[in-house]
């Protein structure tokens, strides 16, 4: 008895120590160049250190990006180990049975920790196929100081009605002041976006129940004139090519009265070696029409093993190992708390310290857990997403739709021409893509 | 006949020359000063021009965060690669087609353009697959391979106009007196040829450094070119145009020296042939 146990135990201590011997596996990672990845890759010997595993990173333009990792895991090219994905892909590359599920994570990584919005976007059917490496929101970015000039005070939540009061009080073009930044850069991951969350709020949605496009509704009329006139009265000149970063850095010059927009920007702006309003914004949740629906939207920046990978282990302890507490804790010593990649974990907006270091915290939080994607609209979808739709037909559409809509804040059509131009593809599309 | 020029006409040329030259250049210009400012300046409106503080802080975080030295050997092998193989199945080809046409040259020159009009998209999937059963995925091999073909017909047609030039008699002659094939093309007509075999080869080296759409789909880690460098500091989320100008200047600076170098050769090859 005593022999088969030590034996046991030897045999053990051998596997391991082979195990360890012969762990110098490398994996290849790839991911996009934004503030919290750059960080990762400066981690990555803290990893190393751990495991033994080496990485190699490949870094890309975020289109780049999806269209080659879609491209691939469609042809099981097995050129990357894990790839950087959003919440679109997720759910939809699941059912394709392309990715590995994430369901045997050790105990001490703690899944249930995960924020719930987040692990319910980047499951499929129950199982988690993503792991979240930051995540967002959106909401209101605004000037506290012009705010105060216009003699308003900007609610905790406010509606669409009294951000146009505010962008109409803020505006002031002879000095370069424009009451509003929005996106208006034709994508399915630019102004679809934002567009299809301000839809959501005027009680809109893409699709009805049989999957017949909406786009030809009252409500989606409403939306669209409103978001083009706040546009056109209160935004910036060539609104019709600004995307997250032209917004950004019209923000951070002082231009902007508001901006709606992911709650990632928050840490940028109020960065005193970037921003030159630092200590003058404050955060609001995203406006309603009182109908129930905010227009925020959610979004996870999530780290996923294409199915078929050699180096499946080695993958999944780089996920254990990126997306756990003890990473957040790593930055947090190395690059202090503000710098820790926001939107993942409960814990972290339980943890003082973060709280201190990031005065968004709370609002990004509120924001995130207002998010439902599962029942984005007012009324009943057979969809799930905010944003976007979880179809692989999205991007196309969205973008195509992206490209009437851009064209209608340039001028170069108007609301009822974008919007029956806009209904016409999708139906088309859809048709062919046989729903 | 040369035209008589006045002084005033020269330099109204002059300075029309300069004016146009400077507005192609100006791009990359600003791209070289943007990658000195800060973050901050990069972006500051209305923009600054000279007068800021200099900084070599991009390129120094630039060097830090990746292994520049690896990628551009990526792209001397790869476009260096790419070219040589090309002018070496050219030669030949444009040789045949220059001095021993047939009925068909005409139609076999078309034909090799045409392949140039298929968007490099269209096929994207098929080499793709092929790379992936071949083992050539993220391969320099698969890289110079696939370079190669994309600019052959272009090597082949700038050969093929080089070679018209060329007086078909100083070739019967050099045959008269008993060189065979081999020596034909290597002792009379490369040699005679080398300023257009040169300037191709310039030329196509350029457009190989430049190729952004195969060299970014094909690789990952280990072919990756000075092109995916590049694309590495372009950020969706977050403002980083003066690291991201910085890469791009280090990525073009070595290609752009040696446009400068050869110059002259440049300029002669590509206006070779027009001038009767």
């Amino acid at each position: 008895m005593n022999l088969e146990r030590s034996l046991y135990t030897a045999s053990v201590l051998a596997l391991i120590a082979a195990g360890s011997a012969q762990a110098q596996t490398t994996i290849t990672i790839a991911t996009v160049n934004n503030g919290d990845m750059i960080r990762m890759q400066g981690l990555t010997e803290d990893f190393t250190a751990q495991t033994g595993h080496q990485v190699e990173w490949v870094i890309l333009e975020e289109n780049v990006l999806r269209q080659r990792v879609t491209q691939d895991i469609a042809t099981s090219g097995g050129q990357f180990d894990i790839m950087t994905i959003g919440m679109y892909e997720t759910p939809i590359w699941a059912a394709q049975d392309w990715l590995v599920p994430l369901d045997d994570l050790p105990e001490s990584y703690d899944a249930d920790d995960i924020l719930p919005a987040m692990r319910a976007g980047l499951s499929y059917e129950g199982t988690l196929y993503a792991a979240p490496f930051y995540g967002e929101s959106s909401m209101v970015m605004y000037r506290t100081d012009l705010m105060e000039k216009a003699g308003l005070e900007m609610p905790e939540a406010p509606t669409w009605d009294f951000i146009r009061e505010a962008a109409a009080a803020m505006t002031d073009r002879d000095n370069e002041i424009y009451g509003i930044c929005l996106r208006g850069k034709a994508g399915w991951g630019e102004n679809m976006a934002f567009i299809t969350t301000v839809a959501n709020s005027f009680g809109a949605r893409w699709f009805d129940e049989d999957w017949t496009p909406q786009l030809d509704s009252p409500a989606w009329m409403e939306a669209v004139t409103f978001y083009n006139d706040l546009l056109a009265n209160y935004g910036p000149p060539g609104a019709s090519t600004n995307g997250f970063n032209e917004n950004l850095s019209l923000f951070q010059q002082g231009k902007c009265g508001m901006w709606i927009d992911a709650t990632v920007a928050a840490s940028f702006v109020t960065n005193p070696n970037e921003s030159t309003v630092a200590d003058k914004v404050g955060f609001a949740l995203a406006p309603d029409k009182g109908l129930g629906k905010r227009a925020n939207w959610l979004w996870a920046w999530a780290l996923a093993i294409p199915a078929g990978t050699q180096k499946e282990e080695a993958a999944k302890d780089f996920i254990n190992w990126a997306t756990s507490k003890d990473y957040l804790a790593l930055v947090a010593e190395k690059e202090g708390w503000a710098n820790v990649p926001p939107g993942s974990r409960t814990s972290l907006y339980e943890n003082p310290e973060y709280l201190k270091a990031a005065p968004f915290a709370e609002m990004t939080l509120q924001s995130i857990n207002a998010a439902d994607p599962e029942n984005p609209t007012v009324e009943p979808v057979p969809y799930v997403g905010i944003q976007y739709v979880a179809i692989p037909e999205w991007a196309g559409i969205g973008t195509t739709a992206g490209q009437e809509f851009s064209a209608m804040v340039a001028g170069q059509q108007s609301p009822e021409q974008a919007l029956e131009k806009a209904q016409t593809l999708v139906a088309d599309e859809m048709e062919a893509a046989g729903y | 006949m040369a035209r008589a020029v006045t002084p005033k006409k020269k330099a109204i040329n002059t300075a029309a020359a300069w004016a146009i030259g400077l507005l192609i250049f100006f791009p990359i210009l600003w791209t070289i000063l943007t990658s000195f400012k800060t973050e901050a300046t990069a972006i500051a409106d209305p923009p600054v021009f000279l007068f800021f503080d200099w900084t070599l802080e991009n390129y120094q975080v630039v060097q830090d965060r990746s292994d520049y030295m690896r990628f551009l050997w990526n792209s001397v092998i790869i476009a260096g690669g790419s070219t040589l193989i090309g002018v070496m199945i050219a030669v030949p080809a444009a040789w045949s087609m220059a001095f021993v046409p047939s009925k068909r040259t005409k139609d076999i020159l078309l034909w090799m353009l045409s392949t140039k009009m298929l968007p490099a998209v269209g096929v994207l999937y098929p080499i793709y697959l092929i790379f992936i059963s071949m083992g050539l995925l993220d391969t320099r091999t698969g890289l110079v391979f696939i370079l190669m073909m994309m600019n052959l017909p272009i090597i082949v047609w700038m050969l093929y106009t080089y070679f018209k030039e060329i007086p078909g008699e100083i070739l019967e002659a050099c045959r008269m007196d008993g060189a065979g094939l081999k020596e034909e093309i290597l002792h009379i007509l490369t040699p005679m040829a080398i300023p257009g075999i040169a300037s191709t080869m310039l030329l196509n080296f350029i457009l190989a450094w430049n190729e952004a759409f195969w060299t970014l789909n094909l690789t990952a880690a280990q072919a990756a070119p000075l092109t995916a460098f590049i694309a590495s500091y372009s950020s969706p989320e977050g403002l980083f145009f003066a690291k991201l100008s910085a890469a791009s200047t280090m990525a073009i600076a070595p290609v752009l020296i040696l446009g400068w170098f050869s110059q002259k050769q440049l300029v002669r090859g590509l206006t070779f042939g027009a001038v009767k």
